[in-house]
């Protein structure tokens, strides 16, 4: 463990909030408004920090438990991801599974954090959000299996680093997988088109109206998690689209950099320019991703055949 | 890099995935279009000698078929038969974007046991020409809409063509005609058969017609 | 082994002592609990040791019965399963002895603890016996002793109601067990475990009607789908205690019949694991959708089994994959994450079931959308409960995840098959385990948000008390368990070694090399749950610095606007998994009352789902009318009169004479 693997976790604690302003600024644009600062994120996490907090009377310990369980798992899973050139500080073979199932704690804490409060609109939107990320699972998992098999590997690390010596081979497989892995994401982090992070509706909310009722400290953890969730899922993505192949240090990184901030306007160009997705239409797009990853799956064994 | 015959195969899997999940009949029918346009690039690249005169006819024939004429004649008929949306088949448009993936994954394992008289232009294409002839079937049975069955034969033509294709790069004259002539008496028939349904009944459910027998 | 054996013998005598100071219920309640304690803690004595020791120890006896002789072993992988048998019951008996105080004067607890104690005692010798006859009879003793246990309360037609179906259901399943003896027994000549090891492997046909008729007489005591039918009745009419020990543990001996079935046949072709890993995930997705619709909490942790034990299924028939494709690593990651999961799955099981039953107690009744806010009045029970819950969904740090992990290396593993049609059955198991995770979640969110969060949906819940501490005390040392387990799984799979070596039968250099790849990512996944905890531990030191001298004050919920929002008005348990249940629409039979609001000011307005079994309605149900019309016409036999039946008896000693006659004197 050389001090270069830690770089990723350092990036991931300090970047994540920005890249969630490039989001918000890339939609501004598209509105034709200026737009909020860059770093409106790093403002707010401090303000929230200063504030004290109010809790609900119907609430219990897992109100209060729920923030922080969620952003300990995001913190730990973002020490699994790679970027650039640099390994993760955390791999070894299985690392993919636990990072899903980190994922998952930090949601199913959300959720019962949530239904803590007793108010009809908090289960609503949690009622909602256990489904789809029961459905989202499955698609991000094959699709990290579908990068294992070709590179032969467990680990998200190895996976990273064989994805750049096979480059040139792996064909169209990594474009499918980041595809799917693009649908999790704006499922996971709830974006348009699975759900809009700026309705003020509770009956069209599915993430927000889960967080409505925490504030102070509480809200900034939820929120710093909400941004290193974003980050981790596409660090993945970007890893997976362009892996570190020129051998320079630097120069990966930049590169790497350079394409997590077009996934955030890319995120951005696709909230601005599609509508939200009907309630009951959203299973059949996380369900078409699972069948995109499991083709990249079977086009991996397809190639290996002959 | 990347072999560009890959990539046509991987976008006729895309197309196939993405036909048996629409229910807007317009959509399908420039699903199966894009389809067309993808196989006709293939003659170009899959011969063995070069790119002929016979390849690059070939090409131009399938594309304006395929790609232009058929669809179109389709997309006249919708407009006539004035009905936009796929009524929910029996197996749920999700179920058949999983049962899309099963027949990919049933054809890969059919060909794999499979030996081949000559290297193929690609490892994915033998499984992907099964597997559209397999989507366009599924295609045909599943669907009650007229229109979104003439689009299942035509996937299926697809498939079989691509077989052709891959099998005997250098088909012979007649096979050819063979090919694009089913085509051509399949959709007529089909266009006129369908004018006719709609004018009698006013809708071309294929479900209704049952009704016709004692 | 001699210590197990004195471990049964104390069991079955304080069985019996409770049985006879039934008139004084203290005394018997005394006798016995405390015996079940003090046999079931010698049982992990025994069993602990020849796990570490990875000995096998055989006694024998003669006895008196035709093909039978009282031969028992312990061997590592009938130790392996006494841990959950002896763990869970032991604790289920303390709790019990609270439990069933509020059953003081309507029945007798001396009975209760008799059949308790016995069922122990026959779980115990159905895993270490190694003669068909004694398993048989000890398989029989088992099934009626909790058959007496579950019509407990037999005051309500339900439970005798639900009590016949367990008994017919589980005697179909021995009859084919019956079956599976009689034709090993036939080629090797004698019912000893180790005359028929010795008499060599059968051939093809033979050997797959073997583990066809394993598969559903064990299945059947496992609740492998479609045979479950008789789990989601038998078990929530129980008491709670009761229905622990069934679901955490006499499952598991349908598991370990299973287990002890494929080391007696020859190694398994691929066919048979492609079936387990097909039946383990039907029974998975189906399992937890099911439990996804029901609003009897019991039912619910019911279904459950269902699905943990279609896990089970899954990562034995990877394994048997592993072993017959020569995929060393798929063979024990497999097998070991299944063996792996049995131990865990009676932890968290148990103690959901034994959270249940202090629900229950406390509030008078199972249904979830009466219940809610508990937590508050509870708290204890309702911390312990959560762990379950988020053990059963398998999350880290706790221990579901851990054996769940192992099975997801074990499918991993199977990439490394290049061929396709291999490769396939392994690589299924992948997005199946996560969608079957993914729905555990909707399911226990929905559990215990309903049941333990929020406010209380009505007077009953409101009215919750605390239970005692005996009743408190086995959930918490569960928790703590699974917490363990979690925390350190390496060391429980060290334990695992030579059970998983005795199924797989490898040869021990590869096998070594395997558990290594084994261990390696345990140790991490330990190093990781430690950090998770002190990373969440950090988070809130942090938190309460922050908030110190500043003002943390409370209010009620926000009522996003409305005036007046009641306890009613929050989510129910079948709101909450609605979006679930529409999207699987297709898989379940809905039969759904409705009297919709009309007008300005509806006055009244109801709705019922009600989600029936498939299995049961489309499969049980119409054969057993079938059944039922043929044998009506062999009513006739029936007369009523005594002579007649005299009659047939003397009949049938006279043929009985004659052909003994005619065969056996020449």
């Amino acid at each position: 463990m050389d001090i270069g693997s830690f770089v990723p976790l350092v990036l991931a604690l300090t970047v994540a909030p920005l890249f969630v302003g490039v989001i918000n600024r890339t939609k501004a644009v598209f509105a034709g408004r200026v737009g909020p600062p860059l770093f409106q994120i790093y403002y707010d996490l401090r303000k929230l920090l200063g504030k004290g907090a109010v809790y609900s009377r119907t609430t219990t310990w897992v109100f209060r438990a729920g923030p922080i369980i969620s952003l300990s798992a995001v913190l730990v899973a973002a020490t699994i991801i790679p970027f650039g050139s640099w390994a993760a500080p955390l791999r070894f073979p299985g690392d993919l599974v636990l990072f899903v199932y980190l994922l998952g704690l930090a949601r199913v804490f959300t959720v019962l954090a949530a239904l803590d409060t007793g108010s009809s609109f908090e289960g609503m939107g949690a009622s909602r959000e256990v489904l789809y990320s029961a459905l989202a699972e499955p698609a991000l998992i094959l699709g990290l299996a579908a990068i294992a098999r070709k590179t032969n590997s467990l680990s998200l690390s190895e996976m990273h680093q064989g994805l750049g010596s096979l480059w040139a081979e792996s064909g169209l497989v990594p474009v499918l997988v980041v595809v799917a892995l693009i649908v999790v994401l704006l499922t996971e982090n709830s974006r348009i088109p699975v759900d809009d992070p700026n309705t003020h509706l509770e009956l069209t909310m599915i993430h927000e109206v889960m967080v409505l009722d925490h504030g102070g400290p509480d809200f900034a953890f939820i929120m710093y998690a909400a941004a290193l969730k974003l980050w981790v899922l596409g660090t993945l993505s970007v890893d997976m689209l362009l892996p570190a192949r020129s051998g320079v240090v630097l120069v990966d990184a930049v590169v790497a950099l350079a394409g997590m901030f077009g996934l955030a306007a890319l995120v951005g160009i696709v909230e601005s320019t599609m509508a939200r997705l009907r309630l009951n239409r959203v299973p059949q797009l996380l369900v078409g991703a699972t069948m995109i990853s499991a083709l990249a799956l079977v086009l991996v064994y397809g190639e290996a055949i002959k | 890099m990347i072999s560009f015959v890959e990539l046509l195969m991987i976008l006729i899997a895309l197309t196939n995935l993405m036909l048996v999940g629409s229910s807007r009949i317009a959509a399908c029918i420039n699903l199966a279009a894009a389809q067309g346009v993808v196989l006709s690039l293939l003659p170009l690249l899959v011969t063995n000698d070069g790119i002929g005169l016979r390849a690059v006819l070939l090409a131009v024939v399938v594309f304006s078929v395929k790609g232009l004429f058929l669809p179109q004649l389709l997309r006249r008929a919708l407009l006539t038969a004035d009905v936009k949306h796929e009524v929910e088949p029996w197996v749920g448009f999700t179920a058949s974007i999983v049962l899309n993936i099963l027949l990919l994954v049933l054809s890969f394992w059919v060909t794999a046991r499979l030996t081949m008289p000559r290297p193929m232009p690609s490892p994915l294409a033998l499984p992907l020409a099964l597997s559209t002839i397999l989507t366009g079937l599924f295609v045909i049975i599943s669907r009650f809409n007229a229109l979104s069955q003439v689009v299942g034969y035509l996937v299926l033509e697809n498939g079989v063509y691509l077989f052709g294709l891959i099998l005997a790069p250098e088909v012979p004259l007649l096979v050819e005609m063979g090919i694009l002539l089913d085509v051509f008496v399949a959709v007529f028939v089909m266009g006129i058969a369908i004018f006719h349904i709609s004018r009698e009944f006013d809708h071309i459910d294929v479900d209704q017609l049952t009704t016709l027998k004692d | 082994m001699n210590l197990l054996l004195v471990a049964v013998v104390l069991l079955f005598v304080s069985g019996t002592l409770a049985l006879v100071a039934g008139g004084f219920p203290a005394l018997s309640k005394v006798l016995g609990a405390g015996g079940s304690v003090a046999g079931c803690a010698l049982g992990l004595v025994a069993a602990v040791g020849a796990l570490t020791r990875a000995s096998t120890e055989a006694l024998g006896y003669n006895w008196d019965v035709p093909y039978g002789s009282f031969s028992v072993a312990l061997d590592p992988l009938s130790a392996w399963f006494v841990l959950p048998i002896c763990g869970i019951c032991g604790l289920s008996a303390i709790y019990g002895a609270k439990y069933l105080d509020a059953y003081a004067e309507r029945k007798s607890r001396g009975a209760h603890w008799f059949f308790f104690n016995l069922l122990a005692a026959s779980m115990l010798m159905v895993i270490t016996a190694r003669n068909g006859v004694l398993f048989l009879v000890a398989w029989e003793v088992m099934s009626l002793a909790s058959y007496f246990l579950v019509v407990f309360d037999d005051d309500d037609e339900g439970v005798l109601e639900a009590g016949r179906t367990y008994l017919i259901a589980t005697h179909l399943g021995t009859a084919f067990l019956l079956g599976f003896f009689i034709v090993l027994g036939q080629r090797a000549g004698s019912l000893d475990f180790a005359a028929i090891a010795a008499a060599g492997p059968p051939d093809a046909a033979t050997a797959g009607l073997l583990f066809l008729l394993a598969l559903v007489g064990f299945g059947t005591k496992a609740g492998l789908m479609p045979l479950h039918v008789w789990l989601p009745e038998a078990h929530p009419v129980a008491p709670s205690h009761v229905s622990a020990v069934m679901s955490a543990v006499m499952v598991k001996v349908g598991i370990y019949g299973l287990v002890r079935a494929l080391i007696l046949l020859p190694p398994a072709p691929a066919r048979w694991g492609g079936l387990l890993i097909g039946i383990g995930i039907v029974s998975g997705i189906l399992g937890v959708l099911f439990a996804l619709a029901q609003h009897d909490l019991k039912r619910l942790l019911a279904y459950h089994t269902v699905e943990n034990i279609g896990i089970i299924t899954l990562g034995l028939g990877l394994g048997l994959l592993g072993v017959s494709f020569r995929a060393p690593l798929v063979a024990v990651l497999g097998v070991s994450g299944a063996l792996f999961h049995v131990l865990n799955h009676a932890m968290f099981k148990g103690l959901l079931f034994l959270g249940a039953g202090a629900v229950a107690h406390a509030t008078g009744t199972r249904d979830l959308d009466l219940l809610g806010g508990l937590s508050k009045r509870m708290p204890w029970v309702a911390g312990a409960f959560l762990v379950g819950a988020v053990a059963i969904v398998g999350l880290p740090p706790l221990n579901g995840f851990a054996s769940e992990f192992l099975i997801y290396l074990g499918a991993f593993g199977g990439e490394e098959l290049s061929d396709p049609g291999q490769a396939v059955p392994c690589l299924l198991v992948i997005p199946a385990l996560a969608l079957m995770g993914g729905l555990a979640a909707v399911c226990f969110t929905k559990v215990v948000g309903v049941v333990f969060l929020g406010e209380p949906r009505s007077e009953q819940a409101a009215g919750a008390h605390r239970p005692g501490l005996l009743m408190s005390l086995p959930m918490l040392v569960l928790a703590a368990g699974c917490l363990l387990c979690g925390i350190a799984p390496q060391g429980v799979v060290v334990l695992l070694v030579p059970v998983v070596s005795q199924v797989v039968r490898m040869d021990l250099a590869t096998f070594s090399a395997q558990v290594e790849n084994a261990m390696v990512p345990l140790r991490w996944i330990s190093l990781v749950a430690s950090v998770l905890i002190g990373l969440a531990l950090a988070l809130a030191v942090l938190r309460k610095v922050l908030l110190s001298g500043r003002e943390v004050a409370t209010s009620g919920t926000w009522g996003c606007g409305y005036t007046r929002p009641t306890a009613r008005m929050q989510y129910t348990s079948s709101s909450f998994a609605q979006p679930t249940i529409l999207f699987f629409m297709p898989l379940f039979r809905i039969r759904q009352t409705l009297i919709a609001p009309e007008g300005l000011f509806p006055q009244r307005a109801a709705f019922s789902m009600e989600t029936s079994d498939p299995a049961k309605e489309l499969l049980y149900l119409p054969a057993f009318r079938w059944v039922g019309r043929l044998l009506a016409g062999l009513r006739w036999l029936q007369r009523g009169h005594l002579h007649i039946y005299i009659l047939y008896i003397g009949v049938t000693l006279v043929a009985l004479l004659i052909w003994y006659v005619e065969i056996h004197i020449p």
